[in-house]
């Protein structure tokens, strides 16, 4: 095959070795045992350590929300209410997840390639193999599985302080009240947005652990790979988080 | 007994290995020899399975571990305890955990007999203390010998050593020769050691099989090494002669002299 060739084919390749290794992930999920302690360290690494980011990301989101809506409203026409019927869905259909999304992508997604590529090029997935363990289920279904079942806590964190931080500046700067604010967020509330949001959470946690799960157990060219993959798999998170919010919300809304 | 037959390996259009074939007996100690990048570890890893022949087979113990389903080759794998070039201690354990890591791991031993087992591996490697330190925390060949260690508890059948020399002292050196040595004797392991320090193999192997221009250019006992006039070997161990200063074969029997730890 030529370079030519190999240069074409590649995202080909990416993508059929990607769908190979989640297969493989996926028949492993039996072997519980194998990755039970994993798990719990990674929900913690993933989930609970992640909080304090997501919480001051999501608070500045739905105070920035808040300040900007009551800008635009210069109407008095236009109850002051709306400030809430605006923000609360803001941050629960969108800013919740995405917000989330993009902070977990550099925060978890870097870390999952950096920490399996720097074991790639020092040998250490190929000692795990050689020792008789199915590493792709020790290593990759647990980071997996705790970006799906963590990152829903994390968006309802971020819905909840964001709300809370966009009440709060409302309330302090005197645009109004927080019975004000609470009853416009109450007045065109759907039961279906926090959701879609919690999906859309859970399929971001899936494709930000995967694909730098991806990157990282394929990493090789030494610290300098251990870079790359650890750049590509921030890039490429954010990219599907991009393609993933449009194609849900065309499917879903 | 491992079977290689017919083995070819590319990666990327470049040919790595071709039509390479050996037997590996039950018992020995053999030296898998060659250049930098003349596909050694290439090989080493064809046979526990970490890469997957483009053509030709793997036999261990009758089983062709490319024919199995990967439950059946985990299995295989167990009988073998790998020593990687860098150690590849997993560096979010210390010394005591990276060792007792396939314990915990693949016996049901209790946390007692687990300890107990991993002092006894690590005695053998004469680092009885170093159980709390992290792999950052020890120097190359401390991290070999630990990584020695974790290879070797579960009692293998077979053990590869990935130039277990390289990169060390010849003081280091010569304890890691002596250790492999002292390893074949005591659990009777068949030894595959890939490496190009011919002072290492004449120390301890008691076969070489030497890979040049991607074929098995040559095999053969350490006499026979001695006695060949094949010009290609011959160049290559004159090299490592010159290399470390003096005859390999002097340098091999000064260290063999060596008491085991």
């Amino acid at each position: 095959m030529s370079a030519l060739q190999l240069r074409l084919t590649k995202p080909l390749h990416n993508l059929g070795r990607y769908i190979l290794l989640l297969s493989k992930a996926f028949t492993s999920l039996g072997e519980f045992s194998l990755y039970r302690k994993n798990l719990f360290d990674q929900m913690v690494k993933i989930g609970i350590e992640s909080i304090p980011i997501i919480a001051l990301a999501a608070a500045f989101s739905g105070a920035v929300t808040t300040v900007q809506t009551a800008y635009q409203l210069v109407s008095p026409f236009i109850p002051k209410s709306i400030i809430g019927s605006i923000v609360a869905p803001s941050m629960i259909l969108e800013l919740g997840a995405v917000v989330t999304g993009f902070i977990l992508a550099g925060r978890v997604g870097a870390r999952i390639a950096a920490e399996l590529g720097t074991m790639r090029v020092t040998e250490q997935i190929d000692a795990l193999e050689a020792m008789g363990l199915n590493s792709i289920g020790y290593l990759i279904v647990p980071r997996v599985l705790a970006g799906i079942f963590m990152f829903p806590v994390l968006y309802i964190v971020a819905c909840f302080v964001g709300i809370g931080g966009g009440m709060l500046v409302a309330d302090f700067s005197g645009y109004l009240t927080l019975n004000e604010f609470v009853a416009g967020a109450r007045e065109f509330f759907k039961p279906f947005d926090p959701v879609f949001g919690l999906i859309k959470s859970t399929v971001f946690g899936f494709a930000i652990t995967s694909v730098s799960c991806y990157m990282g157990y394929f990493t090789s060219g030494g610290a300098e790979g251990v870079g790359k993959a650890t750049t590509q798999a921030t890039v490429m998170s954010c990219v599907y988080i991009l393609f993933a919010d449009l194609i849900l919300a065309l499917l879903l809304l | 007994m491992i079977k290689v037959r017919n083995l070819y390996k590319s990666f990327e259009g470049k040919a790595i290995l071709q039509d390479v074939s050996l037997d590996i007996q039950e018992g020995e100690t053999i030296a898998i020899i060659g250049r930098s990048g003349s596909g050694k570890s290439v090989l080493m890893k064809h046979l526990i399975g970490l890469l997957t022949p483009d053509k030709g087979q793997v036999i261990v113990d009758g089983i062709d571990i490319n024919d199995v389903p990967y439950k059946e080759l985990r299995e295989v794998r167990r009988e073998f305890g790998v020593l990687f070039q860098g150690g590849a201690l997993f560096d979010s354990m210390d010394a005591f955990e990276n060792v007792a890591f396939p314990l915990r791991t693949f016996t049901n031993k209790s946390e007692k007999e687990v300890a107990e087992e991993v002092e006894k591996c690590l005695e053998v490697v004469s680092l009885p203390d170093v159980g709390p330190k992290k792999p950052a925390e020890l120097s190359g060949g401390m991290q070999k010998r630990v990584a020695l260690a974790r290879a070797i508890a579960l009692r293998p059948r077979y053990i590869i050593y990935d130039e277990p020399t390289s990169g060390l002292d010849p003081e280091t050196s010569n304890t890691i020769d002596e250790l492999i040595k002292g390893l074949a004797d005591q659990l009777n392991v068949t030894s595959i050691v890939v490496t190009h320090d011919m002072h290492s193999v004449l120390s301890i192997a008691d076969r070489a099989a030497f890979i040049h221009d991607t074929r098995l250019h040559w095999t053969g006992t350490i006499d026979d090494l001695h006695a060949s006039d094949d010009e290609v070997l011959c160049g290559f161990v004159k090299a490592n002669e010159y290399q470390i200063g003096k005859p390999a074969a002097t340098a091999a029997t000064e260290s063999i002299s060596e008491p085991l730890p």
